[in-house]
């Protein structure tokens, strides 16, 4: 009983930090409609500055000014974000702002690499609170009981700021209607970048106070990700209260899990969310998101068409093009050529859920990462031939779509993008901590195509084939009457409802079809590389699928395959510097503030300008 | 008081506003007239500088304002109640109140809680009520309210009679005759002729976002064919 106890006080303490990140995240989207990825890398941010102002200022009161101070500096890198980088695009695609959020996560990443270098720092403990206490005879250490008695203070501040204040109330009012605000004479710029301070100050703050129990590490940014996502989807999105409870909820239950089913540890999160969904859709304390109630509604999508004549030719002449590189007899060019074809059918199939259904998944990584160790598992545990296992990925990649498809469709929005990512760190979490089964960090190896196929041009023909396959098989389905039901879904669903369309059905179809696309994606992958690890599951590699479409331009067919030809070429390129994330990061950022219809998009509308293409709408 | 000279505004693509050029002096309350779609609302729109006019001026007060961001427009002292009512719905009266307040301005009336309360009784019971929970007359009720608490020196009204049932359009007559007697300048949009033949000095007819007639509503019925050609009447 008094081990029970004891460990709840734990729980209590470690939801100090999820709450804290948690909130400024919710914040953030309530107000600007943005889901900030860098919002973990604020957080990291946070616990690197904490760490070293408290190598400077000394003793308690130190350590507190520390905490405080690495926060406002967090919140004031927070405002040059949202100034430089959110501001110029805030009237894009929504959607195109994560992306740019994304390019902020690379940049930090490197600079923080730049700062403080890649070893891991071990926190500092607070003065004054470094011992124990006795409660029930089980020790508790002091620094605990001072997070479990802040908290709730932080929570109350926040609730009051938002309820009872004048700032409180307008920022409420812009959550809902931000033209309108402006109307009534509120400069609505600085009450965003305002938002931004606070929500990244809160990340910054969560980084520094959690030092004494961890410390700083460059690997903090994507860990937390998962995490608060979650805790924002159970408490549901834009509540304090909810994201309190939720922060609690996984924080005490994931302390029982670490003592009573350790192997259970990156699971249970996700456990927890899956049984709150069934229960409250929306979250303990969420209502439902209606989309376009904040007057967001974006441009009308423009049809797409089938190629036209000289389309086809384009396309053809590329393929021939592609089939003559490995005459060549370049190596290099060959795998690369690969990579960019693996690549490109990855980005293409999320490009039809995400541009064709407007489903946005942010764990797209599971189906290509799980095609491949589908595969890879076939081959190690089965002794299965390679052609079964190549055959079989994409069914599996399918199946686990289906599922997970089942659950997130059951939300929509924000709240599917964040199921998706969660469901996708599921799947890593289990790969990552299964080591018998899947080898766990040091992945699967020896994964190599059968003799028949095994040199480097005839993998290549073999990849073009099935590859380009896939991708043309995607824009096949695009145009048949499934794409048009499944467009119809994405633009009007309850018109597409009223004319007998099941969009939920239509939906979930086009997720697992994409998801079996990713998983041949994967699978051609596994055995180019002839092994597989995590890193294929990651965040990481989602985000690199969505880059890549919304680089490429989500609301034109090619975009996802062009996307990914540049982004791997660009790779190619920066990957040879060693602060090429920097690079890449800044690249992103002003693609996306220069070329805010993407690549393809962009070129379409020089196009028009210029008078070589005819116009693609009639208006 | 308003000096609108020569805008053209576009949504998208789609040529809204055409030339379009008139005046509102101090005190005077005006009605714009005009169908659906003749581009009222986007002239009132145009002046609040939620559309940018691509060409053309609009002036407040002898200063040019359209370049600037729709809440410097309204710190200057133009209040704007849109057409869709547009209340914050999860907030209460109240806090709705409270988006609209700025402080006092001088050569405006000085509006508070209590005197719009006044005004509007109904909205006094409802005080503690979300904004989604009150009726469509009270909604429209609140939206002039909450425009009246920042201190207008001119309110630009959109479609103040759409909506909302018989008993509450006298309500609203009254309120619009007791903000003019206050000494604030109206620009208001209709398509219901008697409704503001009822509130206002002037009427101007919009059709295709070209001004078609202006002038007193005595000259307009001595036309009949202008009516015809421009009104449901």
């Amino acid at each position: 009983m008094s081990l029970l106890f004891a460990q709840l006080l734990t729980g209590l303490a470690d939801a100090a930090t999820l709450f804290l990140v948690a909130s400024g995240l919710s914040l953030i989207f309530g107000v600007t409609r943005i889901v900030n990825f860098s919002h973990g890398s604020f957080y990291m941010l946070g616990a690197f500055i904490g760490y070293s102002l408290m190598q400077v200022l000394p003793g308690m009161f130190g350590f507190w000014a520390s905490v405080l101070l690495a926060g406002v500096a967090v919140g004031l890198i927070g405002v040059i974000v949202e100034i430089c980088v959110l501001r110029p695009i805030y009237r894009a695609p929504e959607l195109f702002q994560l992306v740019a959020t994304f390019g902020v996560i690379l940049i930090i990443q490197d600079v923080a690499l730049f700062t403080w270098g890649a070893d891991d720092l071990l926190g500092p403990r607070a003065p004054g609170l470094t011992g124990i206490v006795r409660i029930m005879g089980e020790p508790v250490p002091k620094y605990d009981l001072a997070l479990i008695a802040i908290t709730p203070l932080v929570l109350f501040s926040l609730w009051y700021m938002i309820t009872k204040t004048r700032v409180g109330i307008l920022v409420r009012a812009a959550t809902q209607d931000r033209e309108m605000v402006g109307a009534l004479g509120v400069n609505q710029a600085w009450l965003f970048t305002g938002v931004f301070f606070l929500g990244a100050m809160l990340a910054g703050l969560g980084g520094a106070i959690q030092l004494p129990k961890g410390g700083a590490d460059l690997l903090m940014d994507f860990n937390i990700l998962a995490a608060i996502f979650v805790v924002v989807v159970i408490g549901g999105m834009g509540s304090l209260p909810g994201a309190y409870a939720a922060a609690v909820l996984i924080s005490v239950l994931n302390v029982y899990g670490v003592t009573y089913i350790p192997q259970s540890t990156l699971v249970l999160m996700f456990v927890v969310m899956a049984v709150v969904l069934m229960i409250k859709p929306f979250g303990l304390f969420g209502r439902e998101e209606v989309a376009g109630e904040h007057g967001q509604v974006g441009e009308p999508e423009r049809p797409i068409k089938p190629a036209g004549p000289r389309g086809r030719l384009m396309v053809a002449g590329l393929i021939f093009l592609l089939a003559l590189i490995p005459l060549s007899g370049s190596n290099f060019a060959q795998i690369l050529t690969t990579d960019i074809i693996t690549f490109a059918l990855f980005a293409a199939s999320l490009h039809f859920i995400l541009g064709l259904g407007g489903l946005v998944s942010f764990g797209h990584a599971a189906y290509f990462g799980g095609g491949a160790y589908v595969a890879a598992l076939l081959v190690t545990h089965l002794g299965a031939n390679m052609e079964i296992a190549f055959v079989l990925a994409p069914f599996g990649a399918a199946l686990g779509a289906v599922m997970i498809g089942w659950l997130c469709m059951r939300r929509t929005g924000v709240y599917f993008a964040m199921l998706t990512l969660a469901f996708a760190q599921l799947i890593w979490s289990l790969v990552y901590q299964w080591d018998e089964f899947t080898g766990g960090d040091d992945g699967l190896v020896d994964i190599w195509p059968a003799a028949w196929l095994n040199g480097t041009s005839v993998y290549y023909y073999f990849t073009m084939l099935f590859g380009i396959g896939g991708i043309l098989a995607l824009r096949h389905v695009a145009h048949s009457p499934f794409g048009y039901a499944l467009r119809a879904s994405r633009d009007s669903t309850r018109q597409a409802e009223a004319t007998g369309i099941h969009t939920k059905r239509v939906q979930w179809a086009a997720f697992s079809f994409a998801g079996a696309m990713a998983g041949l994606a994967g699978a051609l992958f596994v055995f180019s590389k002839g092994s597989v690890f995590p890193t294929e599951l990651e965040i990481a590699k989602s985000f690199d699928g969505l880059i890549v479409v919304f680089l490429g331009g989500v609301k034109t067919l090619s975009g996802g395959v062009v996307g990914a030809a540049s982004l791997e070429l660009v790779k190619d390129v920066l990957t040879r510097f060693e602060y090429w994330r920097l690079s890449l990061g800044v690249l992103i950022i002003v693609v996306v503030i220069l070329a805010p219809n993407g690549i393809v998009g962009t070129l379409h509308k020089l196009g028009e300008r210029l008078g070589m293409t005819g116009k693609t709408e009639d208006r | 008081m308003i000096e609108v000279d020569g805008i053209n505004s576009y949504y998208g693509k789609a040529h809204i506003l055409n030339d379009l050029s008139f005046s509102i002096g101090a005190g005077e309350v005006v009605s714009m007239l005009g169908r659906n779609g003749a581009g009222k609302t986007t002239t009132l729109k145009s002046i609040m500088q939620l559309i940018r006019p691509q060409s053309g001026t609009v002036s407040f007060q002898g200063r040019e304002i359209t370049r600037l961001a729709p809440h410097q427009v309204a710190k200057l002292g133009l209040g704007y109640v849109p057409e869709e009512r547009r209340i914050f719905t999860d907030l209460t009266l109240m806090e709705n109140l409270e988006v609209g307040r700025q402080p006092f301005r001088e050569g405006a009336p000085e509006w508070t809680v209590d005197i719009l309360f006044d005004i509007f009784p109904n909205l006094k019971e409802r005080r503690h009520n979300r904004g989604k929970a009150l009726s469509g007359g009270e909604q429209q009720m609140l939206t002039i309210a909450r425009t009246l608490m920042g201190n207008p020196i001119c309110l630009l009204l959109d479609e103040p009679s759409e909506g909302i049932a018989p008993v509450i359009v006298e309500q609203m007559v009254d309120t619009i005759l007791n903000i003019k007697k206050q000494g604030v300048t109206v620009l208001l949009s209709e398509q219901n002729l008697h409704f503001a033949r009822l509130v206002a000095d002037r009427a101007i007819i919009i059709e295709s976002g070209e001004k078609r007639f202006e002038g007193s509503f005595a000259e307009l019925e001595s036309q009949p064919e202008v009516m015809e050609a421009y009104l449901s009447v």
